[in-house]
């Protein structure tokens, strides 16, 4: 039951088949089985979960309607605020804190009756691209436990592949959702800045910061994208549109005479040969499904990379200045005559990881005055030419794509100690946040050299996103027929569920 | 050209980096700092790249949208009670966050 996805499972809730409370039993009981070994989940909520399910199960018996996805399961990544429930954002400094109140994503999906299981690992503050960053210790990649199950939301895409959900939340600064679906054989949606609501969304660098869906089909990510967007008066960044029709386009899964647009510069050198192979193999199967493939050229794209790591400093030593020790969580050295300067000094000494304090201290360097111009300044307008580049690109192409990042994934410690070789991972993922605009990752299959998961990218204009589902329900229709079975069913069996 | 040792030049930069520390209120060991500042000259050196296309012709862009400022009506709305607001203080006093001294003795 528990491998099935989440459509299907919605379908089964309908017919009567099973109850939301035999499914999400399933799932805790999953939890319990593997996770010791894949430590994807922070926190389960075992008893809030239930009595979710119960509510949706009393409701279905009534005749009352309801949403596509009422009484699946989902994972949610503990950057989101949840209330009453315990939200660290993977770091010491919010060990314990039990928000007051609910993100607007987490509003959406009590509204849509989705079971929310518990909260999953991250790098501290979404800042890294392995999970080895969280203050709880790392996450395990399904797929090899030695390895590194991506990040910032490597709980949210370990928990998809070791099936203990179906659906999980996730967000996305420079990658946090594509890249560690990538390398986990699994789905992950970031949607147009602005398209899903940042109240309750910890805030790491809020120019780039987007929640979005992940699950195990291009299906499901469409049907909890369309559950969880939408305008919310409470984000003043938050685009008053139409949702765009993702779960429409996911069905059809048309491209007959879409124009596939491949990025010259996301792709060759530095990029794996297995990574390339399944990324050329993709792009036949999409010719041969109607669309036309053609090259772009987005010659900034080179600089990305290097603006992103000034940019989302710059705006983390803003944001994070808020955890001072005063109104909510840790506070150190609180002595009598201690003075709040030296109280705020070593909370944050004590509460924040190195990356943390990396790249608080990088941002207030950036944004320093001397300085300001040379760095961040510099890096705002490298932003202006990466959006002229997807403009023109946008010109000649419908939709954009690359491989989602040039490896698969790495052993956990193995680039731990060394942070410019970290931030290569998100090089392909990156240009995407700095324009606002939307970017898929899906299975393209595993690596010859390594048999390790490998992603596909696809990127769409701003509020176009039902694009990028077009193209990745075809791209997932042909590979599964060459296939014959769902890529996880090749990864190595975990615990005695099965 | 430098008279400066290894150490001594580390030294300096770690007083760079501890200037910022302080700025951004984090108490740091005199390790951390060298540690810190090796790290911070090669991470400066990959970034300092933005600075050979970003021309005087070539207009920043600080958010991806056209941000305008939003307004609501003036009604009072429910919001978090006093209890709620004060759930996570590490320290409260008579409905209050108790924090430690902001001024000096005098």
């Amino acid at each position: 039951m528990i491998r099935n996805n989440a459509a299907d499972m919605a379908a089964k809730l309908v017919s009567g088949e099973v109850t939301s409370v035999e499914l999400t039993q399933a799932h805790l009981d999953r939890i319990a089985d593997v996770d010791a070994d894949v430590h994807a989940f922070l926190y389960v909520d075992t008893e809030g979960a239930l009595a979710q399910a119960a509510a949706v199960d009393a409701k279905r018996a009534k005749g009352e309607k309801l949403s596509p996805l009422a009484g699946v399961p989902l994972a949610l990544k503990d950057v989101m605020t949840q209330k009453g429930i315990p939200t660290t954002c993977g770091s010491k400094i919010l060990e314990g804190w039990r928000p007051p109140y609910d993100s607007t994503v987490v509003t959406n999906l009590k509204k849509n009756d989705i079971v929310i299981l518990g909260k999953t690992n991250m790098d501290e503050f979404a800042m890294g691209s392995s999970t080895e960053n969280s203050a709880y210790g790392p996450t395990h990649n399904p797929w090899d436990l030695t390895r590194i199950p991506g990040g910032s939301g490597g709980g949210s895409s370990a928990a998809l592949a070791a099936f203990e959900a179906p659906l999980a939340i996730g967000t996305d600064t420079g990658g946090s959702i594509r890249q560690p679906a990538a390398v986990t054989g699994t789905v992950g949606v970031k949607p147009t800045y602005g398209g899903v609501s940042r109240f309750g969304l910890v805030a790491f660098s809020s120019s780039l910061d987007q929640a979005g869906p992940c699950a195990r089909t291009v299906l499901d990510t469409a049907l909890l994208h369309e559950a969880i967007a939408g305008h919310d008066p409470k984000d003043a960044t938050s685009i008053n549109a139409p949702v765009p029709q993702v779960v429409a386009a996911a069905k059809s899964g048309d491209v007959k005479g879409m124009k596939i647009g491949v990025v010259k510069e996301l792709n060759g050198d530095g990029y794996q040969p297995g990574v390339r192979a399944r990324f050329e193999e993709s792009l036949e199967l999409l010719a041969k499904a109607g669309a036309e493939i053609v090259e772009v050229s987005a010659p900034n794209f080179e600089y990305a990379l290097a603006a992103y790591y000034l940019i989302a400093p710059s705006e983390c030593s803003s944001n994070l200045a808020r955890f001072d020790a005063m109104r909510y969580g840790l506070r150190v050295g609180d002595v009598d005559g201690a003075s709040a300067e030296s109280v705020m000094n070593l909370t944050r000494e004590v509460g924040f990881g190195k990356e943390v304090k990396r790249r608080i201290i990088l941002g207030t360097y950036a944004l320093s005055s001397g300085y300001y111009d040379a760095y961040y300044g510099s890096a705002q307008k490298v932003r202006t030419l990466i959006t002229q580049d997807f403009t023109n690109a946008f010109e000649k192409a419908d939709v954009l794509v690359s491989p989602t990042c040039p490896t698969t994934a790495f052993k956990i410690g193995e680039k731990a100690n060394d942070p410019l070789a970290m931030y290569l991972n998100d090089i392909a993922t990156i240009p995407v946040n700095m324009a606002g605009i939307g970017g898929m990752s899906l299975p393209s299959g595993l690596a010859d050299e390594d048999g390790l998961p490998v992603g596909f990218q696809i990127m769409s204009p701003v509020m176009k996103d039902e694009r990028m589902y077009s193209v990745g329900a075809a791209l997932e229709a042909a590979l599964l027929s060459k296939w014959g079975a769902p890529l996880l069913d090749k990864a190595p069996v975990m615990g005695g569920a099965r | 050209m430098s008279s400066l040792s290894r150490d001594d030049v580390a030294k300096l930069a770690g007083l760079a980096v501890a200037k910022l520390a302080g700025l951004a209120r984090i108490e740091m060991s005199d390790e951390e700092l060298v540690n810190l500042s090796n790290e911070f000259t090669v991470i400066l050196d990959a970034v300092a790249r933005v600075q050979e296309v970003a021309g005087a012709n070539v207009e920043p862009t600080s958010h991806p949208l056209p941000l305008r400022n939003v307004f609501r009506p003036d009604v009072v709305v429910p919001s978090l009670t006093p209890e709620e607001a004060l759930s996570g203080a590490p320290a409260q006093e008579e409905q209050r966050f108790r924090v430690p001294q902001i001024l000096g003795e005098e």
